[in-house]
């Protein structure tokens, strides 16, 4: 019997593909490569200009990188962590569990954008509820205009919408753990303390890096939060990468700029995490 | 008879307008005030036009300002032509690529593209010309020259007038006008309380008003309400404050760049002066108001939590609305000037009082070049602004609809129609008259790329705000980005398109 034909069954799901995946990248590079801008429409060929614009005359960029770097790596600790405790708590048999891991997915089942929004008018500092509630003690931060607490507003606000997501991974990972290890530590006589650090957290390790991992990449392109709360300010003090992208591509139009910008990224993002895994397995995954 | 026969005719003639008035503000509430206007495209004549089976698609701002207006008349407009109108609604900073990035494909998802004037060197390839019936009818003729010079390029209208905008000062005339208040600040400070004629002295005043309760209403007041937001139409902001240091009338040949040379003028001691100043001025805004937008600046000075404000028509307009706890309470003056003004040709500061107004870009709203019903779209933004329509969206803040007609200088529109108190209706309408007179007036940069240097702008103003960097270094960088900026489009493009935008700051067009 001749199975060659089999390989037809592949091509619908090859020129999707080819089409949102592969099709797009190669345009990416293609459009990196031309000066197309909002006076010069079109793919002309500049050789490598905007790459050498980028590593040579662009510290807005890399500053952008590092700032997305503090922040995409601050959130997902603290995700984690979070996350972790919360999934531990509804592991275990408490009352109200049902309840619980339904309340705690609330966050991540609204729209981010809205959210940030309502953020923000929280946090305004002359109009918003949480400066008027701390008058009382007297403090008033300024959580949107000062370059330092500014950054952690964008943290408050990523962590609270996105540790539901850490949770919802972590609870499934504890869900599906082997019992045979805990009731071997029970009869041990191990306390709380150490069937977490012995059995309960390198059980978990895999499932960890696998939601470490999926966090960072989904925190790297944080956007939406830094565009609707800060829109990048005080000054560029939470400008992030992908939001930096944005206003070179789609604000002033510099299309070949931002093609060359996000390719750059996406190479630097694949390096990164690839070592970023490689480690964690390391760490986490030594035994 | 025959007298009697006169008498019939004149007063049917008299009251035939009013006659549609009543037919049309029964139907539409919106106009209630005026009724139908009479005119090329009012609501009487837009009845006689069939676009039934015609589908009409726009792309606007979102609500309020300028959505708003235009959802309502797309509306009215489907109702009087049978006409079917798809209203998108988009956030200002996404206006321009959701139109350029289909027109530089070469498509035309909308056939009516709202944005900003200043689009206009980007957009004009892409835009129909204003057909000449529109720019020969009686509405067209009563628009302001500084807006018909805003709305063309080099004598070529492309973007059809629905807006006039302009940054002027809004002060707090209960508190500046008052006796006591006069008084008391003489004795404080040893200076006059009055309509600020400089930025220094706006800054005195703001500062001696910040942070108490000097309306008696329980809650502390501030100095000031400013867009200092980072990208949201911030720069304009900074340019308001930059034309009485650097718009010099006796050096005419560019405000933003020397028009010869094109290097920019973006860091000379002009622009370090007032970027100066607004830094100090992060010291009398709200909490919070070096994060305000545009909104913020509106509800800050419309809602009487600031003594001033300068920018657009809309947070004075929102003052005077009859929901405002200030109605009647606020006044209109031009930007503040300056004790001296910087010469850009000798490089020294001119010892002399100065006062330039800024003729800042507002709404545009242009017809795709590829669109197949260009009739109808031009029909639509006739009648979006037909004297009716117009005079009932000026009177509505939220809108962001401003005077950009000669009729509209009339302040018994404002007194009468609107409640405004007689002296503050002249007020305002004087103060805007005497912007659309002056010789020393600032057009929005019109130039090839105009984000880039306006980003550029933006953010060097703001690390400067943030205190990332003194106003020096962060207009040096500006300059350093706009140099940048001027080689990749090419000096020429840039110096030929600036040179129309010099032509009318120096009253040669």
């Amino acid at each position: 019997m001749n199975f060659k034909h089999k390989y037809f069954f592949l091509f619908p799901g090859l020129f999707v593909l080819i089409g949102i995946l592969i099709f797009p990248i190669i345009f990416v590079v293609r459009l990196s490569l031309s000066g197309w801008n909002s006076y010069n429409p079109g793919l002309d060929y500049i050789g490598l200009e905007n790459y050498i614009r980028l590593f040579t005359d662009d510290p807005r960029f890399w500053e952008s990188f590092f700032r997305l770097s503090f922040l995409s790596v601050t959130t997902v600790i603290l995700q984690y962590v979070i996350g972790f405790a919360l999934a531990h708590m509804v592991w275990k048999d408490i009352k109200f569990k049902r309840f619980f891991r339904v309340l705690f997915l609330v966050p991540m089942m609204t729209t981010p954008v809205i959210m940030t929004v309502i953020w923000r008018t929280f946090f305004h500092e002359s109009l918003g509820p949480v400066n008027d509630m701390l008058s009382v003690f007297g403090v008033a931060p300024k959580w949107l205009t000062d370059p330092v607490i500014a950054k952690f507003t964008v943290i408050i606000v990523e962590v609270w919408q996105w540790t539901p997501f850490m949770f919802l991974l972590l609870l499934a990972g504890l869900l599906s753990l082997p019992k045979e290890p805990f009731l071997a530590a029970a009869i041990d006589g191990a306390s709380p303390v150490r069937k977490f650090i012995y059995v309960t957290f390198p059980l978990m390790a895999p499932i960890s890096i696998g939601a470490i991992i999926i966090r960072l990449i989904e925190a790297s392109k944080i956007m939406d939060t830094v565009y609707v709360l800060t829109s990048g300010g005080p000054g560029t003090s939470t400008e992030t990468s992908s939001f930096y992208i944005f206003i070179k591509g789609l604000r002033e139009f510099q299309m070949g700029y931002a093609a060359s910008m996000s390719f750059t990224y996406l190479i630097i993002m694949i390096i990164s995490l690839t070592i970023i895994a490689k480690v964690l397995t390391k760490v986490l995954l030594k035994e | 008879m025959k007298t009697c026969l006169t008498a019939i005719i004149s007063s049917l003639m008299i009251f035939s307008p009013m006659a549609y008035a009543d037919k049309w503000s029964d139907q539409f509430p919106h106009i209630k005030a005026t009724g139908d206007i009479p005119g090329d495209c009012s609501y009487e004549k837009m009845s006689k036009k069939n676009y039934k089976g015609k589908t009409l698609k726009i792309n606007t701002h979102a609500i309020p300002v300028m959505g708003e207006p235009t959802a309502l008349h797309a509306e009215q407009f489907e109702k009087l032509t049978g006409a079917k109108v798809e209203v998108t609604h988009t956030p200002a900073g996404d206006l321009y690529s959701k139109a350029m990035v289909p027109f530089q494909a070469g498509q035309a998802p909308y056939d009516v593209v709202f944005g900003f004037s200043n689009f206009i060197n980007d957009w004009k390839r892409y835009l129909a010309p204003v057909p000449k019936k529109y720019m020969n009818s009686p509405e067209m003729k009563d628009v302001t020259k500084s807006h018909m010079g805003v709305s063309s390029w080099d004598g070529t209208m492309y973007q059809y007038p629905v807006d006039g905008d302009r940054h002027y000062l809004k002060y707090r005339k209960d508190v500046i006008d008052n006796p006591e208040m006069q008084k008391k600040y003489k004795a404080d400070t040893g200076n006059e309380l009055r309509v600020p004629r400089t930025w220094k002295e706006y800054a005195q005043m703001a500062k001696y008003f910040n942070d108490w309760d000097w309306d008696g209403d329980g809650e502390k007041e501030y100095g000031s309400a400013e867009v200092m937001k980072k990208d949201d139409l911030m720069f304009a902001a900074f340019f308001s404050r930059s034309v009485a240091y650097a718009k010099n009338p006796r050096t005419p040949g560019g405000f933003f760049f020397d028009l010869e040379t094109m290097k920019p003028n973006i860091n000379n001691p002009g622009f370090v002066e007032a970027l100066t100043d607004w830094v100090e001025a992060t010291k009398y805004v709200p909490p919070g108001g070096t994060n305000f937008g545009l909104g913020d600046e509106i509800g800050s000075f419309g809602g009487g939590q600031t003594l001033f404000s300068f920018s657009w028509d809309d947070a004075f307009i929102a003052a005077m609305q009859d929901d405002s706890p200030i109605k009647n309470k606020v006044g209109a003056a031009p930007l503040p000037g300056a004790d001296k003004v910087w010469n850009r040709v000798s490089n020294s500061w001119e010892n002399q009082y100065n006062q330039a107004p800024y003729i800042v870009w507002g709404w545009a709203v242009g017809v795709a070049k590829k669109s197949k019903v260009k009739d109808m779209a031009f029909d639509y933004l006739c009648f979006f602004s037909n004297g009716a329509n117009h005079q009932a969206d000026l009177a509505i803040g939220r809108f962001g609809v401003n005077p950009f007609k000669n009729s509209d200088f009339d302040p018994n529109i404002y007194i009468n129609s609107m409640g405004w108190d007689p002296e503050i209706a002249n007020s305002y309408t004087q103060t805007l008259l005497d912007m659309e007179k002056s010789n020393n007036r600032v057009f929005p940069l019109r130039v090839p790329g105009v984000f880039e240097f306006t980003s550029a702008v933006a953010t060097g103003t703001s690390k400067a705000l943030a205190g990332q960097l003194s106003p020096q270094e962060a207009l040096d960088e500006v300059a350093k980005e706009w140099e940048a900026i001027v080689s990749r489009v090419g000096k020429k493009a840039v110096q030929d398109a600036y040179a129309v935008g010099v032509k009318m700051e120096d009253n040669k067009l």
